[in-house]
């Protein structure tokens, strides 16, 4: 019906051609002018904090290498940053799984309409209010010390604990994430779908829901990069994790450098996450933009 | 009589919008609801579609009380499609997946086979290569055609359609005015709401004016368009005319 117009072979014109070399020269003027000002800014701070008075003392205890490779590695019997690393990267991974299933299905009990589900919605939303205002670390002792302070049999380690601290906290933040997209969704999509005779579940999972979620991914992956980062907080709970590891080796060698260690560690692993979501962000803008 | 909604009323708030309203639709028979702008004519497809709950009177579909409570109204609307004035496709979803939402996952056909119908359909209306695009990339005409495909391949006892036209220029009006000339000649049992009284009139065996909650007026679109007997209809139609829309 809509026949498309093939593609003829097409010389720009001078004045076209013109405009592209124009625009070339201010696109090679700007990148050389941005190079220009980091290398400034760079050299200025390089030599502010080299300079300062205090820099050979920090230095030493700070960014002592020796100090490092040993805190790393976990030689004179000091714990290893690395093994201590590992629990933190499993934290991470059953958390993050973990919160997002929880804050999906909390979200979804929030969206329910009608009195004889009140009692779940009412729960639902306290929960949300009370554990986005809590902070983390007292979620962290109630759980790590409340919970085993009640002595019921097959209490969890301090471990678990913690990590359900973790999970309940963000839980709460990512519930709301996923609400606010639920709402976005217009009310029309849902009466499309009502009126093919699509439940209300299967409306929710066919429809809402895949039109939510992608509208909400990027912040729901920044609360996961933060999430990451606070799985670090366990160690306020006792469990050798690689904040724990560089807490016994600072304390053992008098030298901060095996915090720094453990912040560096930290940091890459956040960033291949980071970098998903500014390109799933990017690519969110751009779908907008292409879109009528 | 397949469609007969007795003394149907809905109010929003101190808003009374349909008013001990009384219509029976006829198997095979196609009905344009015509009335101004906030007569009702939506409302009164969403309440017939049991989106809307209505506040008194009884619609009946085949006999049955579908406004009945107990009654599923999942199951009333698998038949009964209703197309929205605005399309409401899913943008999530291609073309395709779109039309084979509702077969595959309420009707349970196998996917194959619900995608052939649906190319089969596609290809009737002359979509057939938007099947893998999405809602956005298709221009408002094609849009409202995949829209009816997708209430049609349920086979819906009775089709509800709001405004299908509205947003369209002449040229694509006229597509979907073929597609719904076909339907009829099928034999489907539709109720139409439209502003646009030439197609009431070509479509239409029977015309009613919503005005004040009520049917006012009802009859075949010559009679009603031609020589209407209440004063109502007649203003209702003077300005019509008036705006060039006859
Ligand atoms: N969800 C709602 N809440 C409150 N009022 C509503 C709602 N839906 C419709 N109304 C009101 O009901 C009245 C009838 O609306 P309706 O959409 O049925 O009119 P219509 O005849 O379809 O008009 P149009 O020709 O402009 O589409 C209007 O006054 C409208 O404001
Ligand atoms: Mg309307």
């Amino acid at each position: 019906m809509s026949s498309d117009t093939t593609p003829r072979p097409h010389q720009p014109s001078t004045v076209q051609r013109e405009r592209i070399a124009y625009r070339r020269k201010r696109a090679i003027r700007s990148t050389l002018l941005a190079a220009l000002s980091t290398a400034v800014v760079g050299l200025l701070l390089y030599l502010g904090v080299t300079g300062s008075p205090g820099w050979e003392r920090v230095k030493a205890s700070f960014f002592d290498w020796d100090i490092a490779v040993k805190a790393l590695t976990g030689r004179d019997n000091y714990p290893s940053i690395l093994s201590g690393l590992w629990l933190n990267i499993r934290l991470m991974v059953i958390c993050t799984a973990c919160a997002l299933a929880l804050g999906l299905l909390i979200a979804i009990l929030r969206t329910l309409r009608g009195p004889v589900t009140f009692p779940v919605r009412a729960l639902a939303t306290t929960y949300t209010y009370s554990f986005r205002g809590l902070p983390l670390i007292i979620v962290i002792y109630l759980f790590a010390f409340g919970i085993p302070g009640l002595r019921l049999q097959g209490t969890p380690s301090v471990t678990v604990l913690g990590a359900a601290a973790i999970v309940v906290t963000y839980g709460a933040y990512l519930a709301e994430v996923f609400r606010a997209g639920i709402e976005s969704v217009h009310p029309s999509q849902v009466a499309a779908a009502r009126s093919l005779g699509l439940s209300y579940r299967r409306t929710m999972r066919h429809v809402v829901l895949p039109q939510a979620i992608r509208r909400v991914t990027p912040p729901l992956l920044n609360d996961t990069v933060a999430l990451q980062k606070d799985v670090g907080l366990i160690s306020l709970a006792g469990p050798i994790d690689a904040i724990r590891a560089a807490q016994i080796n600072q304390a053992g060698t008098a030298n901060f450098t095996p915090y720094v260690v453990a912040g560096v560690l930290f940091v890459l692993l956040a960033l291949p996450l980071i970098g998903v979501t500014d390109w799933v962000t990017l690519r969110a803008a751009r779908r907008q933009n292409a879109g009528n | 009589m397949l469609l007969s909604c007795t003394d149907v009323r809905k109010t929003f708030g101190p808003n009374v919008v349909l008013d001990n309203l009384s219509l029976d639709v006829d198997e095979h028979e196609v009905v344009a609801l015509i009335g101004a702008s906030g007569s009702g004519k939506s409302t009164l497809l969403r309440c017939v579609n049991l989106l809307t709950e209505i506040d008194d009177g009884v619609v009946r579909l085949d006999g049955e009380d579908i406004t009945d409570p107990r009654v599923d109204a999942d199951l009333v609307r698998q038949k009964i499609g209703l197309v929205f004035q605005s399309y409401n496709l899913f943008p999530h979803m291609t073309v395709l997946d779109n039309i084979t939402l509702a077969p595959v996952r309420v009707h349970k056909r196998p996917v194959p086979e619900a995608r052939s119908q649906a190319m089969e359909w596609l290809d009737r209306v002359g979509l057939a290569d938007k099947s893998g695009s999405y809602p956005d990339r298709l221009s408002g005409g094609q849009q409202q055609r995949v829209a009816i495909v997708r209430a049609l391949v349920n086979s819906p006892r009775l089709l509800l359609l709001d405004e299908v036209t509205s947003a369209l220029d002449p040229e694509l009006v006229g597509e979907v005015l073929t597609m719904i000339r076909e339907l009829k000649g099928e034999g489907m049992t539709m109720v139409l709401a439209t502003h646009e009284m030439g197609f009431a009139r070509q479509v239409a065996d029977r015309v009613a004016f919503l005005d004040s909650g009520r049917v006012l007026e009802q009859g075949p679109p010559e009679q009603v368009l031609g020589e209407p007997v209440e004063a109502r209809t007649r203003q209702f139609l003077a300005r019509i005319i008036e705006a060039g829309r006859l």
